[in-house]
């Protein structure tokens, strides 16, 4: 039969994914998870468009207003740039962020809880950590999208700079891929529509206080290694820093811890859907 | 020559094979140790009551719940190691639909067939024919909530037949289909045994049971209390014919000191008094020669419900 030979086939490729997961939860198949998501969302588009409208309201704010009173800032490589480029590229990365955490909280959530989607899913070979993984990737992908109108928009307002950007589009990718592994894991353990508050009182912070809008220098000294901890800083740092063509192994570390949580998210979503669902 | 003896031995080895199989939730123990071999072809049963353990058992089958004791092999593997493999060659209708509510009926079938690794064009071509069997071709493009409860169950069936499955788990299929509706399945499900697929199927409908199952396990409270073919069972604990009396509530019980002797066994329900005997009518005669009134009376066939209910002393659909 058909679906057989599959399994074989691809049974080489998921042998090293084997070693590190528990056997049975992982068969290849996150493609076709992610392949459902492309098609659901053809009838989303009224979202894609609000998901892009509102970080670029937010663009056009600094640009007509903190952009005139705060007009410029010492940048990454020690050179001074515009006060409105030096946030542009940290808010490319929120907007990431936002778009991959709302799309990997609510509607995982209502797939988790209310449609019994995943439940279906799981009577074929497709296993919890192709779940975490397919899920995730539609959120990074959705995430990714957002930055990417996102850059169009501030190359539009002449606010990038050097042909760096678009580097800017993977880190993008990886920021939004972060976020939705991280928020996938967290509403697992979410039971009632009203314990989003405690996602939305963590994004909030972690907006503002990502060295968002000022650099890190200004936080006081003992701060500092609390907002180092947040992924989002991280992603800030790694878009602030290529957007002026600032290259150093600083960068590294940023996209090793990104991939660490990002990582950590998938391992944890997968465990809490394997003990939800199979059970 | 050797070839076609290992041929013949592995169509014997069974594709279901539970040893002592044991399912927990906390301290709800839901399957208590139950042995049951499915072999190639056939059509096998689990009939029992609400929370005999059926569903649990399927589940643990379906490789999507973890035993709790036990040894089970499925199609010759383990379904705590070889899960996805075992999966892409069931098919599996849950007891509580989850149809994909996001996608139309059509996006359902091609999906779910994706899920399996099939083609495009295979899955394509496999809606239509799925959809065809389950009578909802017209319907391809609505959205699945916009489905009556037994059209979503035919889609749920419908999408379990996507892969081509070798072993069909069927968790009480035909619940909240109309007699039609569960006559034509019943026909579909006898077709698809003549192609060799094999079944797996629990339900509570004694009539299902008889229709449809070869081999079946009667199951209460965690446990198997029988098991055989249904005549089988109805040979070994039932008698060929039953007298039903029926009378008003509360009255049943002050005539069975009257009729007794009259059947092999006398069964004693609220609202009725079942004489087991081989001849109905004989025993029908002696009840009326004796004095007893009934509100009505009737002569029929022993079923699996009388077997049901002389292990458990219980009926099995309220
Ligand atoms: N996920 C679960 N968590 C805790 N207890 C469970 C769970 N699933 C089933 N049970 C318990 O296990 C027992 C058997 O349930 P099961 O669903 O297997 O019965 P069933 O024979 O399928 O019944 P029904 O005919 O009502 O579908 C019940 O006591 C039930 O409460
Ligand atoms: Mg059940």
């Amino acid at each position: 039969m058909a679906a057989n030979t599959e399994v074989t086939g691809t049974a080489r490729s998921r042998s090293v994914t084997l070693r590190i997961l528990p056997p049975g939860l992982y068969a290849g198949r996150a493609s076709k998870v992610l392949e459902r998501s492309l098609l659901v969302s053809r009838k989303m588009w009224l979202v894609f468009v609000s998901g892009i409208v509102e970080p670029a309201v937010y663009l056009l704010a600094f640009q007509i207003g903190f952009g005139r009173l705060v007009t410029e800032v010492v940048g990454p490589g020690g050179e001074v740039m515009s006060y409105a480029a030096f946030v542009a590229s940290a808010l490319m990365v929120a907007s990431a962020m936002n778009g991959a955490v709302y799309d990997a909280t609510f509607n995982v959530f209502f797939k988790i809880r209310h449609a019994r989607t995943y439940e279906g899913m799981l009577a074929t070979p497709v296993g919890p950590v192709d779940i975490a993984m397919g899920e995730v990737s539609w959120s990074m992908l959705r995430g990714g999208l957002y930055a990417v109108a996102f850059l169009a928009i501030m190359t539009l307002l002449g606010l990038s700079g050097s042909p760096w950007v678009v580097l800017l589009v993977p880190v993008a990718l990886l920021v939004a891929f972060t976020f939705a592994a991280l928020g996938m894991a967290c509403v697992t353990f979410i039971r009632t529509v009203s314990q989003f508050d405690y996602i939305q009182l963590a994004v909030m912070p972690l907006f503002l206080f990502s060295a968002t809008f000022y650099p890190l220098s200004v936080y006081p000294e003992p701060l500092r290694p609390v907002v180092q901890l947040s992924p989002l800083y991280h992603g800030v740092e790694l878009a602030r820093q290529l957007s002026v063509g600032v290259v150093d192994p600083a960068l590294l570390g940023h996209v090793g811890y990104l991939a660490a949580l990002a990582a950590l998210g998938l391992w944890v979503t997968s465990r809490r859907l394997a003990g939800l669902l199979l059970r | 020559m050797a070839a076609a003896g290992e041929r013949s031995a592995r169509e014997l080895s069974p594709l279901v094979s539970a040893k002592a199989l044991v399912k927990r939730f906390g301290e709800v123990e839901a399957v208590r140790g139950i042995d049951v071999e499915v072999f190639k072809g056939e059509a096998f049963g689990f009939l029992g009551p609400n929370g005999a353990g059926k569903s649990s058992a399927m589940r643990m089958v379906g490789c999507v719940s973890p035993r709790s004791d036990g040894d089970l092999r499925v199609l010759d593997m383990d379904p705590q190691i070889d899960g996805p493999s075992i999966r892409a060659r069931l098919g599996v209708v849950p007891q509580e639909d989850n149809l994909d509510t996001e996608l139309s009926i059509r996006q359902n079938l091609q999906v779910y067939g994706r899920y399996f690794g099939l083609s495009r064009a295979h899955v394509r071509a496999k809606a239509t024919e799925l959809m065809e069997f389950a009578q909802l071709t017209e319907r391809a493009d609505d959205e699945v909530d916009t489905l009556s409860g037994g059209m979503k169950r035919r889609l749920t069936i419908a999408r379990s037949l996507v892969n081509d499955p070798d072993l069909l788990l069927l968790d009480e299929p035909t619940t909240g289909l109309d007699p039609q509706a569960r006559h034509l399945l019943w026909d579909r499900l006898f077709r698809l045994k003549q192609l060799g697929v094999t079944l797996l199927i629990t339900t509570h409908y004694m009539d299902e049971a008889e229709q449809l199952c070869d081999r079946l396990v009667i199951m209460d409270n965690g446990r198997i209390v029988a098991e055989g073919s249904p005549p089988e069972l109805i040979a070994s604990y039932s008698t060929r014919e039953v007298l039903e009396l029926r009378f008003a509530p509360g009255e049943s019980g002050d005539v069975a000191s009257t009729v007794d002797g009259l059947a092999d066994r006398v069964e004693v329900l609220p609202d009725r008094v079942l004489l087991y005997t081989e001849n109905g009518e004989a025993a029908l005669s002696a009840t009326h020669a004796r004095g007893v009134q009934p509100l009505s009376c009737l002569v029929r066939r022993s079923t699996l419900e009388d077997v049901f209910l002389r292990l458990t002393g219980r009926t099995l659909v309220d």
